[in-house]
């Protein structure tokens, strides 16, 4: 359980070209807008018939690849298939997929029966015939447009399918949410595309018509039999709805698998944080099947870790049963204990040098200053490699003992002269975020923030989209401007060979 | 005891503030009132005046005034009154019909282009210039071309002046339209023409029956502009000479009130297709 | 006759051929226009309609380029056979004309400033009290407001001259200016309007709710709030009043001998043949006083706008 499960790029090589089965095929896909990249190198493959999933939070790209499936965007590099055919170049009305958006679209100045007749009655098909032509004996089919006849009756059993009959004459604006979203899908259905796009199609509803409609959805999408996607940032929708997710964040691919595996095995830590509560927990691998975590060496199920390496450890909430203090793994004081109505949600401290929070599910009611005891199969608990151990970057010498990192001049013990190329190391430590971002040599906002039990893992970019990470104890927020300073004696400096690859901004 | 003269203040209290709203709204809605006072004297009793005076034929010796069809009968009877009236009504369908022509291809492009706010600016600050200005402007150019004054050169000028008025609201409709639509049209097969045909189009004709609006009317009333560009008298000239002597306000108070109605027409005509959007088109 | 049916549905075939094959070729011309990233016949049509528009542009300018251009020739009859010179500019003062010109101004502006304070306060609490109004009296007040916009101007001119003559106004300066307050005062109401919509229906209690008396809480809380529309709308009022011709020129009375500037460039150009220098150099002045200003505040508007956008992101 240790192996990547990022199914993506690295399926790439056995997939050289578009096989019979993936209906969608999205290679080296990326997008940028005014010199920002939203989509990175995205490579996917969507299955006939799967109801996939892109699931992330605001800003991680899904919309945009959902649109560049559609055609309303055109990537930036990369090639998109849909049924085997190269779309990259072509117009969205040429495309063989129909989407619902996220605020219907429904054409004010129709009805609902001409909205949802709207695209059959530009289709042509087939009339069977065809006309020969003399001379070079090619044959060209014939087309006919639907009946006024058949374009009823499309309309009628379609509006039987989404529960709307009789609702033909009636004006768009005079509908409800739910209804204009019925009639939405109506409208994208009734084209019997090979794909339904849908863009956080719920999102307007109130909790109740969602859950129904999520429902009415996978009822459809068993009976007709087609490929849909669906965009959403609830990860609950997504794993009640989805055969296969697909975890995005900023532009790339975390993790793609069943709601099950995305689940129970999260790649890492940002997926298992997005997915459902975790506790998440710095821990070293001492041996196989033996994993060292807030004080205490427990029993797991995974291998084939390096001696000593640290990880991530994952342990879902509801996996942390309360003991007596004989079987447990940990002892913990309790400092909440809250009802949940199928559950006890308990917050206890670890007794561990750390004071580590962990977070239990349980349906043992505590009392605040309890000491309990936790104990975690082995089996739920989750080891990953972790994404980044450490900051590196290269970039050039300011001045003797002086390094230029993004901008900014910071000391450093590394006697070399102006212009060397060297390559900086600083650990998670070191990073020192300031609250005011005049007072660091450099500023930065706060991409995003996990917490590691007893504390804060956070993401500072630059304003030249350089990412550090940086351990601290502070709670920062989303979106906080802060300024970095870096101690002295913790920038480790290496000269680089000339020679060497030049990539600036080259992060583990 | 306490709690009931308690209970008294607070009544009392309540009620004091339940006057004071009232009396607040009595004061506010009373802010109206020197205005609907005025709007009595000089937009309610013109009109009337207005009615009055069509239907009043003053005696040309004893100075009586009697209720009377006459002024009516002249009008109807006078056959260049009747011949000005119609080809203000042709003058105004070409020009209305020229300024759609050469208008809303204008309008649409400045729709889709980036700096299309800015061009339309453009179009509109000559509009800010005093008309008289840009109709002598324009007959200057046409002496400069050697052009004779007549009836191409009217038509030019009234499309000149009014041809602002025209791309404006149809601009105005064609970017409120929501981008979402366009893409669901060719989300559902149609292509950039067919989705102009079947969706923008009909969202912009609020616009376009505004820019009519706003040119018909005006066209048909002008004054004017029509004589300096060609020596043509349409409507509006008609009306003004006959207001420039006292016994011919019975036949010019006709033809207004015709106008008038000209101008109530098409305003519930536009308030159908609008349902409330004139404020905004005015201003 | 089987002939003849052989032969139509011969030809009906080959036009279909024909016109498939017109099909393919243009969809492999359009493809190839297209390109790579499938942008260039939109491209093409972008290009083509900003050359009409530009071109409409042109035309629409012409006429005052050249009143600008010809302004420096001194002649009236577009030829620059007198060189370049100011002497048109200096016409304005010296001609005999000028007297009257410069009294037309001054009546013109004097008349708009008087019209505009009175349309803007008479609008303002009209505006306040309309809105105040029970739905239906609002709803006809609001109608009978808007008849002077939307009514052709001269019909408004000549209802306007019946009444000053049957309530016998004085002629000359107070029947222009009711005349402009009667049909500058819509607009500022119209003006005001829309910006109390938007106001927060709670401002005004919380005021009162704070201790203000209403006419405080209208003062200290309504006002400044719509102080946009109230400039706005007097911005207007003050344009329409400069700008007016057929009100002023009806009412303006034969022998009061009053001319605002409007009236005084009709009386005197429009028996005129040409225009001589002196008017090209008052024209050119105004063109580009209007076309700088109007540009000037639009500029300003955008980068506002702009301004404001940037800091929401």
């Amino acid at each position: 359980m240790s192996e990547p499960l990022l199914s993506s790029s690295l399926e790439v090589k056995s997939v050289s070209k578009p096989s019979n089965s993936n209906i969608i095929e999205l290679k080296g896909v990326s997008k940028s807008f005014d010199g920002k990249p939203v989509v990175k190198d995205l490579t996917l493959s969507i299955k006939k018939g799967e109801f996939v999933t892109l699931l992330g939070p605001s800003g991680c790209g899904k919309t945009t690849t959902l649109r560049m499936i559609a055609g309303f965007e055109k990537p930036s590099n990369g090639t998109i298939y849909i049924g085997g055919q190269d779309v990259t170049a072509l117009q969205p009305n040429k495309r063989p997929v129909n989407t619902v958006f996220q605020q219907y679209a429904l054409f004010p100045h129709l009805n609902v029966a001409k909205n949802i007749a709207y695209g059959i009655s530009l289709k042509k098909i087939p009339t069977g015939e065809t006309v020969k032509d003399k001379k070079t004996g090619e044959e060209y089919p014939k087309t006919r447009k639907y009946t006024i006849q058949e374009v009823s009756d499309k309309v009628q059993a379609v509006l039987e399918m989404v529960d709307l009959e009789g609702y033909e004459k009636r004006s768009v604006n005079t509908l409800s949410g739910g209804q204009k979203q019925r009639v939405a899908i109506a409208r994208a259905l009734v084209n019997e595309p090979k794909v339904l796009l849908l863009d956080e199609p719920l999102g307007a509803l109130d909790l109740k018509m969602r859950k129904d409609m999520q429902i009415e959805l996978m009822d459809m999408h068993k009976k007709l039999g087609i490929t849909f996607v669906y965009v959403t940032h609830d990860q609950e929708e997504a794993l009640t709805m989805s055969d296969t997710i697909v975890v995005m964040r900023d532009g790339e691919v975390q993790q793609i698998g069943t709601p099950q595996k995305i689940y129970d095995e999260p790649a890492n830590a940002f997926v298992a944080d997005f997915i459902g509560e975790s506790n998440i927990f710095v821990g070293v691998m001492r041996a196989d099947y033996k994993c060292e975590v807030c004080d205490a060496v427990i029993t797991c199920v995974d291998s084939g870790f390096k001696k000593d390496e640290s990880v991530d450890v994952i342990i879902r909430p509801e996996d942390v049963q309360i003991v007596p203090p004989e079987k447990a793994v940990f002892t913990a004081t309790v400092k909440a204990c809250v009802f949940k109505g199928d559950h006890f949600q308990t917050i206890a401290e670890i007794d561990n040098e750390d004071k580590d929070e962990i977070l239990s599910h349980d349906n043992t009611e505590c009392k605040v200053g309890e000491k309990i005891g936790l104990y975690v199969k082995p089996f739920d608990i989750h080891i990953m490699h972790r994404g980044r151990i450490i900051n590196e970057l290269i970039t050039t010498m300011e001045d003797e003992n002086l390094v230029n990192i993004c901008g900014g001049k910071f000391e450093c013990n590394a006697p070399f002269p102006y212009g060397t190329k060297v390559k900086v190391t600083i650990d998670f430590d070191d990073i020192d975020l300031t609250d005011d971002e005049n007072d660091g040599t450099i500023s930065a906002t706060i991409q995003n923030t996990i917490y590691l039990g007893s504390y804060w893992r956070c993401v500072a970019r630059t304003d030249d989209f350089v990412d550090f990470f940086s351990d601290t104890e502070y709670d920062w927020l989303k979106g906080d401007r802060v300024g970095i300073n870096i101690p002295k004696d913790k920038i480790l400096v290496e000269k680089i060979d000339e020679t060497a690859d030049e990539t600036l901004l080259d992060l583990e | 005891m306490k709690k009931i003269a308690s209970g008294n203040i607070l009544a009392a209290n309540i009620k004091k503030a339940g006057l004071s709203i009232k009396n607040f709204r009595l004061t506010r809605s009373a802010f109206a009132f020197p205005y609907v006072v005025f709007m009595l004297v000089f937009i309610i009793v013109p009109l009337f005046l207005l009615l009055s005076n069509a239907f009043t034929v003053t005696d040309a010796v004893s100075g009586d005034k009697s209720f009377s069809f006459d002024n009516f009968k002249s009008f109807a009877n006078d056959g260049s009154s009747v011949k000005t009236l119609s080809l203000s009504l042709i003058y105004g369908v070409v020009t209305t019909g020229l300024c759609i022509i050469i208008g809303y291809p204008a309008a649409f492009v400045l729709s889709k282009l980036s700096s299309g706010k800015l061009l339309l600016i453009l179009f509109l600050v000559p509009m800010w210039i005093n008309f008289l200005i840009r109709t002598l402007a324009t007959r200057a150019m046409f002496t400069l071309l050697n052009v004779e004054l007549g009836t191409g050169t009217v038509i030019f000028g009234l499309v000149y002046n009014y041809l602002p008025f025209m791309i404006l609201p149809i601009h105005t409709s064609l970017t409120s339209i929501d981008k979402a639509y366009g893409e669901a049209s060719a989300d559902l097969g149609a292509s950039s023409i067919q989705t102009f045909i079947k969706v923008n189009f009909p969202l912009s004709i609020p616009g376009l029956v505004s820019g009519i609006t706003m040119v018909f009317i005006p066209t048909i009333t002008t004054f004017a502009v029509t004589e300096l560009l060609g020596g043509v008298w349409l409507f509006g000239d008609s009306i003004y000479s006959k207001f420039k002597s006292v016994n011919l306000y019975g036949v010019g108070s006709v033809m207004s009130l015709i106008m008038l109605v000209f101008v109530l027409v098409s305003d519930m005509a536009m308030r159908k297709v609008n349902k409330g959007e004139v404020a905004r088109n005015v201003i | 006759m089987s002939f003849n049916k052989q032969t139509l549905q011969n030809t009906q075939d080959s036009l279909f051929v024909a016109s498939q094959k017109l099909k393919t070729a243009s969809g492999k011309l359009r493809a190839k226009i297209d390109g790579k990233d499938g942008t260039g016949v939109g491209k093409i049509a972008k290009a083509g309609g900003s050359l009409y528009v530009l071109i409409l542009l042109l035309v629409l300018y012409t006429p005052l380029a050249l009143i600008i251009i010809f302004s420096f020739s001194n002649t009236s009859n577009f030829t620059f056979r007198n060189g370049f010179s100011i002497e048109g500019y200096l016409q304005i003062f010296k001609s005999s004309s000028s007297p009257k010109l410069f009294d037309s101004l001054y009546n013109t502006i004097v008349i708009a400033i008087i019209a505009t304070i009175a349309s803007t306060i008479l609008g303002t609490f009209a505006a306040i009290g309309i809105f105040a109004m029970k739905k239906r009296t609002r709803r006809i007040t609001e109608t009978v407001n808007q008849l002077p916009v939307i009514n052709s101007e001269i019909v408004m001119a000549v209802s306007l001259v019946l009444l000053f003559v049957a309530l016998k106004f004085p002629t000359g300066y107070i029947r222009l200016i009711f005349g402009h307050i009667a049909f500058c005062t819509p607009y500022v109401i119209l003006s005001i309007t829309p910006r109390l919509m938007t106001l927060d229906k709670n401002l005004y209690e919380a005021a009162l709710d704070l201790g203000a008396s209403p006419l405080r809480a209208m003062v200290t809380v309504i006002i400044p709030v719509i102080m946009p529309g109230i400039l706005s709308g007097a911005a207007m009022a003050f344009t329409l009043s400069l700008d007016d011709f057929i009100i002023s020129q009806l009412n303006k009375g034969a022998t009061t001998g009053i001319d605002t500037l409007s009236t005084y460039i009709y009386s005197s150009q429009h028996n005129a043949r040409g225009l001589n220098p002196f008017w090209f150099a008052v024209f050119s002045i105004i063109i580009v006083l209007v076309i700088t200003i109007v540009l000037v505040l639009n500029l300003i508007k955008i980068k506002q706008k702009k301004g404001i956008v940037k800091t929401f992101r």
